[in-house]
């Protein structure tokens, strides 16, 4: 029997990964959004492993919403993604920053 | 009939045709704007007649006939106060009126204005009547207010002139610092007595003369020598007494039958009736009644003196009528209240018939006001000439004329009073008579003797004024000759104003003079009275007053011009009048402009639009332009910002 901590070890390493390369990514908007997704995975493990733990079905309810939105994102990221490159024939994440005060 | 009616009758005749003829007067016909109206005041003069022989059949009349609310106990009504004094008004006041009423028939017949003027007169007149008709503080400052707005309206008459528009604002904003006063007085009132009747204010002033108040601390104040104070600063706007005197010389602005009726005979005597009105209240406060007579006596004396150098034929009379009223003034001072009424009125008849007389001789010349352009007018216009002539003799005091007993009763009764100041008083009146004499012949000759000094066109159009103009002055001369002697013995020495007039024993100057007639009666008395007049100094005052300005224009007219020469000072002094234009003008006009300009580019420009308004965005400006370092546009840098920021709070809420 794997104890509930491995689980949340492992959602808390992914999630962190997401962030890290969040950070470290200067170069290419695409593995922002695939941080993105890796986020929204490690809270899916989290919910799954609860879950299980607990009896209670709500979590895995809760991931296959998680999982569906994450879907529909991923799919208006990428579309934005197009349209920006177009417009402005990069996706480097340094040049992007039109909001500079 | 039922008297309440009439009275009531009287001021509503006046003011129907007046707003009858003020709203359709376009398109109503010339005669029929002036048929209305005269009708009307007619009928009040009748019903003033007959309601003045009624109350000297000893009916008087005290009580209100609406109240128009009542607000804490205070009861705002319209009422009437009928008794000597009042009925002696109502009769001067509507006889005057009717006879101005009939010579502006003559005077305006070319103005585009006509209608206008009839509607203003007749609505002065309302305005007038309810004044000395009053029972009531409110009432009295109603009517107060309502003669100041015509008498507003009508200097402003030819408002195409900037003179005039000049002339109408002075009188405006100089008798808003009066009526200020006024209205405090009557405030005063209302704190003291918590009533604004007449009857129960002066039936409780007796009462509270003990009463004080501390308005600068320290200095414990008589509340009636207050209430008195800031009453008598009405007057002094309304009546034109030094330092409020300003406007009343540029109200000549207006056209004459106005300078006549309200800046003569009417309207500027409502101060004086007013302090009579009040003589139960002014009877106990000695300090306002010396406060009074030194002002009426400077009044008295300072623009006689102008008069003599004034060219414009209706400024000597302006000038004139303010020194008169300084004399009316200085009698109410002494106490003799009935004096100064009696002044008052013989005062309104030939006034009114001086200034007629100066507007028929305008009208002859074509609009012509300068004295040194006229001159051996009596040969053309010989009523304007007589009844000028009695009009001057009854300015001048000379018996058997009616200004002679009304002055001469208010020299000798200033020289009873016992008063602070009343050595002052009797000096400025006495030496008065002989100036008065001396400008009021300086105008008789410089008009009507001599050489004509005008143009020879004007001169060949001169001539006699139509009737309705010379009958006005025909009836103005007569009370000016008879109604002195005829008023004299009632109203001084037989009790005429009965309970109206309220004199205390030891200030009772009139009765002071009354003894050194040794009770003579009816005819005696006025011979009596014209002995001992003619014997005495104002008399010969009077005398070498004229004599100097038959002297000195028609005997040697080159002496004036070398005494202006030789005294140009004083005469640059008086030319001036005194400089109290210049002051005011200086001071008040001046520092209202600095403060405005103040308020202006301190106030608005540098506070509120420089630090309120575009300050409070030059702010928002400046530290936006700090914090906008903070913005890179980078994601990373927002993520960071997120991140850092979820842990905190995260940390915060989950604290142990």
């Amino acid at each position: 029997m794997i104890p509930l901590t491995n689980y949340l070890i492992l959602g808390a390493v992914v999630f962190a990964l997401a962030i890290v390369g969040m950070f470290l990514n200067r170069k290419n908007v695409v593995i922002l959004l695939m941080a993105i997704e890796l986020m929204l995975l490690a809270v899916n493990i989290n919910f799954v492993a609860f879950s299980h733990y607990l009896q209670d079905i709500a979590g895995q309810v809760f991931v296959f919403f998680i999982l569906t939105v994450a879907a529909a994102e991923a799919a208006i990221g990428l579309a934005i993604l197009i349209v920006l490159f177009r417009n402005r024939r990069t996706i480097n994440v340094d040049d992007l920053d039109s909001l500079k005060g | 009939m039922d008297m309440e009616f009439v009275y009531l009758a009287i001021p509503l005749v006046c003011l129907i045709p007046s707003i009858i003829v003020g709203l359709a007067g376009r398109c109503m016909d010339r005669a029929w704007a002036h048929r209305i109206t005269i009708f009307g005041v007619a009928v009040a003069t009748a019903l003033s007649a007959m309601v003045f022989v009624d109350v000297m059949s000893g009916n008087t009349f005290n009580g209100s006939v609406y109240t128009w609310g009542v607000s804490g106990g205070v009861r705002f009504e319209i009422g009437f106060l009928i008794d000597q004094l009042s009925a002696t008004m109502m009769v001067v006041v509507s006889f005057v009126s009717l006879m101005v009423h009939i010579y502006t028939i003559g005077y305006m017949h070319e103005d585009p204005g006509y209608q206008r003027f009839f509607s203003y007169i007749s609505l002065f007149t309302f305005a007038m009547l309810m004044l000395v008709m009053s029972n009531n503080f409110l009432q009295l400052f109603f009517g107060w207010e309502g003669v100041g707005l015509v008498s507003y309206l009508l200097i402003g008459f030819w408002f195409d002139r900037e003179s005039a528009i000049f002339a109408n604002l002075k009188a405006f904003l100089v008798n808003r610092v009066g009526d200020f006063g006024f209205l405090m007085g009557i405030a005063a009132i209302l704190l003291v007595f918590g009533t604004l009747d007449y009857e129960t204010v002066f039936i409780a002033a007796p009462a509270v003369t003990d009463l004080t108040v501390e308005i600068v601390s320290g200095a414990h104040w008589n509340w009636i020598t207050v209430i008195c104070l800031l009453l008598f600063v009405g007057a002094m706007g309304k009546s034109a007494q030094v330092p409020l005197h300003v406007w009343l010389p540029d109200s000549m602005e207006g056209p004459t039958p106005i300078s006549a009726l309200i800046h003569a005979a009417t309207m500027v005597t409502a101060g004086i009736f007013m302090v009579a009105r009040m003589s139960p209240l002014f009877e106990y406060s000695e300090t306002a009644l010396s406060v009074v007579m030194v002002i009426g006596a400077i009044t008295a004396l300072s623009m006689a003196l102008i008069g003599i150098v004034q060219n414009d034929i209706k400024r000597v009379v302006a000038y004139s009528t303010l020194s008169q009223l300084g004399y009316m003034t200085v009698a109410l001072g002494a106490s003799a209240y009935a004096a100064g009424i009696f002044h008052l009125g013989t005062h309104a008849f030939f006034k009114a018939l001086l200034f007629l007389a100066a507007g028929s001789v305008i009208i002859a010349l074509h609009h012509e006001q300068d004295m040194r352009k006229m001159g051996g007018l009596r040969a053309v216009m010989p009523i304007t000439y007589v009844t000028a002539v009695i009009g001057s003799l009854a300015l001048a005091g000379i018996p058997p004329f009616a200004g002679f007993f009304s002055k001469d009763a208010i020299i000798e009764a200033v020289h009873a009073s016992q008063l602070p100041g009343s050595g002052f008083a009797y000096f400025a009146v006495t030496v008065g008579v002989v100036i008065t004499a001396f400008y009021s012949f300086r105008l008789l000759i410089m008009t009507f003797h001599g050489e004509f000094r005008g143009d020879h066109h004007t001169w060949e159009h001169a001539k006699e004024s139509p009737l309705v103009v010379t009958i006005p002055l025909i009836l103005l001369a007569i009370p000016s000759v008879i109604v002195g002697a005829i008023y004299f013995e009632p109203m001084l020495f037989q009790g005429f104003f009965g309970e109206s007039l309220k004199v205390l024993p030891e200030h009772d100057t009139v009765a002071h003079v009354a003894e050194s007639y040794h009770g003579e009666h009816g005819l005696d008395l006025i011979y009596a009275a014209i002995g001992h007049g003619v014997k005495a100094l104002p008399f010969w005052l009077a005398v070498s007053g004229i004599v100097s300005a038959w002297w000195l224009y028609s005997i040697k007219p080159e002496w004036p011009g070398q005494i202006q020469r030789k005294l140009s000072v004083i005469y640059a002094v008086l030319m001036r009048k005194y400089g109290f234009d210049e002051l005011y003008q200086f001071l008040f006009a001046g520092g209202a402009r600095v403060i405005g300009w103040l308020f202006w580019k301190v106030g608005d420009v540098t506070l509120i639009d420089g630090l309120a308004v575009n300050g409070t965005a030059r702010a928002v400006g400046w530290f936006s332009s700090v914090i906008r370092h903070i913005q890179s546009g980078l994601i990373y840098h927002y993520v960071f910002a997120m991140i850092i920021g979820l842990f905190l709070l995260m940390t915060w809420f989950l604290r142990p």
